[in-house]
């Protein structure tokens, strides 16, 4: 029999710890850490985040409204409170790890984006069409010396 | 002649009036319309905070719907007066209603431009046309489609055109993209909610 590769599925899991994107009600878009599982529906979660904006209180959330990001707390202490949660959220530096994250920075451009006044939207077309010259141009290069060889 | 007559009725008395004063037997088939008080009044037009002089405007209806245009100096009754500047766009000095018309939060410079003729231009009679001393004949009705005479802009109007448009392309051009902004039209693409956009 042939050699079978078995690896373990990397689930994200409803766990102490998990950050969690807030995605329904008046904390819709931040960021929260699940600080105790309530039941299977639902979880305490806390978001003490270090900017004053993105900040969600302690409270429990449906599961239903949230999703869950690849982040987590390492070894937060079941049922922490929000001051030994901060701590470890500022020790793991969460914020600048979501800032970071692919969906963050999407929904960060799609925000800012909307908020283009007319002049700066057509900027942002003319230096995209620039930015797509140039690609289009080194693209053809590479096309016309693979042709030649 | 139109003097009462008081009469005498037994014990009582009783003023009588005169024939021509007395109420009417029959009142008539048809009733007379009152007329509506008027309760309008005529006020200044108010303008939008955000139409100030140098914003740039995007013109919604007429010949020029699309086009982005500068704004330079209210009229009367919420007219607006605005160009092109016709170098950049091809609109010329022109009147827009402040209702057809969309404020941008860009403002371009405006306070170069030559007041004495921007009086002109704004003065009511600037814009009417001039009667043709030509009547129309019926010969010429004949010749019509032979050679239709070309409109002639007045080389006054040109003329006031350039003197305004300078200094405005002047501060256009200093900043990057703003000539090439002005000069597209601007349309809705899909997916755009213009009730949610910014200007």
């Amino acid at each position: 029999m042939a050699d079978i590769d078995v690896t373990l599925a990397s689930w994200k899991l409803v766990e102490v710890g998990r950050l969690v994107l807030i995605r329904r009600g008046p904390f819709a878009g931040k960021l929260a850490a699940i600080v105790e599982i309530v039941d299977h529906r639902r979880v305490l979660v806390d978001g003490p985040s270090g900017e004053e904006k993105k900040i969600v209180p302690r409270h429990v959330l449906p599961l239903a409204h949230a999703t869950l990001t690849p982040f987590i707390i390492p070894q937060l202490p079941r049922a922490a409170g929000t001051g030994p949660v901060k701590k470890l959220w500022a020790k793991n530096e969460i914020d600048g790890k979501w800032a970071k994250s692919n969906f963050a920075q999407k929904t960060d451009r799609a925000e800012r984006r909307k908020n283009l006044t007319d002049f700066e939207r057509f900027k942002v077309l003319r230096l995209r069409k620039q930015a797509r010259y140039e690609v289009q141009k080194s693209y053809a290069k590479v096309r016309a010396a693979a042709a030649k060889s | 002649m139109s003097d009462a007559q008081t009469k005498q009725f037994g014990k009582g008395q009783r003023t009588v009036p005169h024939p021509a004063q007395k109420a009417q037997k029959w009142y008539p088939v048809d009733d007379e319309s009152q007329p509506k008080k008027v309760r309008k009044t005529l006020r200044p037009a108010k303008l939008r905070e955000s139409l100030q002089p140098g914003t740039i405007l995007i013109l919604l209806a007429g010949r020029f719907r699309g086009k982005r245009v500068i704004l330079l100096k209210h009229l009367d009754q919420g007219v607006l007066l605005v160009t092109g500047p016709f170098k950049i766009n091809g609109v010329p000095l022109r009147r827009v209603n402040a209702r057809y018309v969309i404020a941008t939060s860009k403002r371009v410079d405006v306070s170069g431009v030559d007041q004495k003729a921007l009086e002109k231009t704004a003065a009511p009679e600037y814009f009417t046309k001039e009667k043709s001393k030509e009547k129309k004949s019926e010969e010429a009705f004949f010749k019509q489609g032979e050679k239709p005479e070309k409109k002639k802009v007045a080389s006054a109007r040109a003329s006031d055109q350039k003197v305004i448009d300078q200094s405005i392309l002047g501060s256009i051009k200093k900043e990057e993209f703003l000539s090439s902004y002005l000069a597209t039209t601007f349309s809705l693409r899909n997916g755009d909610k213009p009730h949610e956009m910014k200007w």
